[in-house]
C-alpha cells in the first residue's frame, strides 16, 4: 500500500493533467479566445431575409473577421429581421454609408455578414444602422427564378410569343432581382441552349 | 398460470424494492454532513484507485480511438474531396459522444467492477458488520469515499480521453496522411463550440460517472454474501452500468440538442 502522501501527489498530478486537458480542449480545440465579449460597438442592419445566419456568425470586411452577430430579432411592424452586429473596437473607422450583405462561405457553407466599405468621412458608431443591405441569396428562390425564366423562354422558342406576355415577365424580373442583377442576366443565356439540346436528342431517338 | 402471474408480481415488487434501496443508499451518502478531516484522505485514496489507476486504459484507448476515427473519416471524406474537414469530424464526435460514452464504459469495466467486488467481499467476510459493531458507520467509512471518488474521477478521465483522442487524430491525419496542420486546427476551432460541445460532453460524463459508481456501490452493498453472489453482483454491476450509460446517452443527447 502506498503512503497517503504518495497517493495524494498522484491525485494532484491527475488533477493537473485533467486541467491541462480541459485548457487544451478550450483553447486549441474549440478556439475559445476569451470568456468575455471583446470591447466593441453594436450596429444594426435590417434584412428582408437572413437565410441561415445565426447568432455568433462572423462579420467580415474584405474577408477579414471584424466582429460577430450578437442578436437576431424580427421587427414586428416591418417584418424585417433586425441583426445586431458586435464589431471589435479596433475597427472603428468603418464609413457610415457602407452596405451590409449576407453571403455564403463556399457553395454550401455557413452564412456570414460582409460589410462593403464606402467613402463617407463619418464612421459607424454604437447604435448606428446600415442604410443599404443585401439579403441572403436563397438557393431555392434562385432555382425557382431560373425555372420560371426557362419555361418562359421555351414558350418563346416554341410558339411565337404574344405581346401581352412580354411586359409581364419584365416587371417580375425587375422587381425580384434588385440585388441579384448579374444572376438575372446570366440565367436566360445559359438556360436556352440547355433546354433545346435534349429536344434534339429526343427526336433523334424517335427516328432510330 | 397463477404461479406465473405470482412470479411476475414478485419480480415487479423485488425490482421496485431494489430501486428504493438504491435510492435510499444514494440519499444517505449524499445528504449527510461531510466529515472533511476523515473523509477527504479516504476519498483521495479512492480517486487514486478509481481514477489514477484507470489512466493507462483511458489514455491508450483514447489514442487508438482517435487514430481509428481519423483514419476512417479521412478515407470517407476524401471521397467527397472534403478531407480538410477531418478536424471538425474527429473533434465533434469525440467531445460530444465518444469521449463521455467510451470513458464511462471503460470506467464501468475497470473501476466499477473493482468497487463492486471489493464491497461485496467486505460484506461476505463480514467486515461491514464488524465495522457497525465498532460503531463505525460503513456508509461513511466505505461507501461514501468510493462514491465521491468515482464521481470526481469520471469527468477528469473524460477530459484526458478527449484530448488524447484528438491528438491521436492529429497524429494520423497530419503526421501520417499529410493533411495541413493549420487547416486541421482552424477548421476544428471554427466548428467546435466550447459550451455546446465541450461543456455538454463533460456534463454527460458527470452524469455517467454518478450513475456508474452508484450502480457499482449498490450492487456491492446488496450482494449475496457468497462467492457466487459476488460474481453475480460484479457482472450485474458492469451490465447495468453499460445499459444505463447507453440509454442515458440518448436521453441526454436529445435534451442537449433540444436545448433543454
Amino acid at each position: 500500500m502506498l503512503s497517503q502522501r504518495t497517493i495524494e501527489s498522484f491525485v494532484g498530478l491527475f488533477l493537473l493533467a485533467a486541467i491541462m486537458a480541459l485548457l487544451l480542449l478550450a483553447f486549441k480545440v474549440s478556439g475559445l479566445t476569451s470568456f468575455f465579449k471583446p470591447a466593441g460597438y453594436d450596429v444594426s442592419a435590417s434584412f428582408d431575409d437572413i437565410g441561415q445566419l445565426k447568432v455568433r456568425s462572423p462579420v467580415k470586411v474584405g474577408g477579414v473577421l471584424v466582429g460577430e452577430v450578437s442578436s437576431i430579432v424580427l421587427d414586428p411592424s416591418t417584418f424585417k429581421a433586425v441583426v445586431t452586429l458586435h464589431i471589435n473596437s479596433r475597427f472603428n473607422e468603418i464609413p457610415d454609408d457602407s452596405s451590409a450583405g449576407i453571403l455564403t462561405a463556399g457553395l454550401l457553407g455557413d452564412n456570414y455578414v460582409a460589410i462593403t466599405p464606402m467613402y463617407s468621412q463619418t464612421f459607424l458608431k454604437n447604435g448606428s444602422e446600415f442604410q443599404e443591405t443585401h439579403s441572403a441569396m436563397i438557393l431555392e428562390k434562385l432555382i425557382g427564378q431560373l425555372i420560371y425564366k426557362l419555361s418562359n423562354s421555351s414558350d418563346k422558342a416554341t410558339a411565337s410569343t404574344s405581346s401581352t406576355e412580354k411586359p409581364a415577365e419584365n416587371t417580375t424580373a425587375s422587381s425580384e432581382n434588385k440585388t441579384e442583377k448579374p444572376k438575372a442576366t446570366i440565367a436566360p443565356v445559359s438556360g436556352t441552349p440547355k433546354l433545346e439540346k435534349p429536344k434534339t436528342e429526343v427526336t433523334l431517338h424517335e427516328n432510330n | 398460470m397463477m404461479t406465473h402471474i405470482t412470479a411476475l408480481g414478485r419480480w415487479g415488487i423485488d425490482t421496485l424494492e431494489q430501486l428504493g434501496k438504491a435510492g435510499l443508499l444514494l440519499f444517505r451518502v449524499i445528504f449527510r454532513v461531510p466529515n472533511v478531516k476523515k473523509g477527504l484522505p479516504l476519498t483521495l485514496q479512492q480517486v487514486y484507485a478509481e481514477g489514477v489507476l484507470s489512466l493507462l486504459i483511458i489514455v491508450v484507448s483514447g489514442l487508438f480511438i482517435g487514430m481509428v476515427v481519423a483514419l476512417q473519416g479521412y478515407h470517407t471524406l476524401a471521397k467527397f474531396g472534403a478531407a480538410q474537414q477531418l478536424g471538425p469530424l474527429v473533434a465533434l464526435s469525440v467531445t460530444r459522444e465518444l469521449g463521455p460514452v467510451v470513458t464511462a464504459l471503460l470506467f464501468a469495466g475497470r473501476a466499477g467492477s473493482a468497487v463492486t467486488a471489493e464491497i461485496g467481499l467486505m460484506k461476505a467476510t463480514e467486515q461491514l458488520s464488524s465495522m457497525e459493531m465498532m460503531a463505525v458507520d460503513p456508509l461513511q467509512r466505505v461507501i461514501s469515499p468510493r462514491l465521491w471518488g468515482g464521481f470526481f474521477s469520471m469527468p477528469l478521465l473524460t477530459m484526458i480521453f478527449n484530448t488524447v483522442a484528438i491528438y491521436g487524430a492529429y497524429l494520423v491525419g497530419v503526421k501520417w496522411l499529410g493533411l495541413d496542420a493549420g487547416a486541421f486546427w482552424s477548421n476544428m476551432q471554427t466548428s467546435v463550440d466550447f459550451h455546446a460541445d465541450v461543456i455538454n460532453g463533460i456534463l454527460k460524463s458527470i452524469v455517467f460517472g454518478l450513475v456508474v459508481i452508484w450502480i457499482a456501490v449498490f450492487q456491492g452493498y446488496e450482494a449475496t454474501p457468497t462467492s457466487a453472489g459476488i460474481a453475480g453482483a460484479t457482472t450485474r454491476s458492469v451490465v447495468y452500468s453499460s445499459l444505463a450509460i447507453l440509454g442515458l446517452d440518448f436521453v441526454l443527447t436529445a435534451m442537449m440538442i433540444g436545448g433543454w
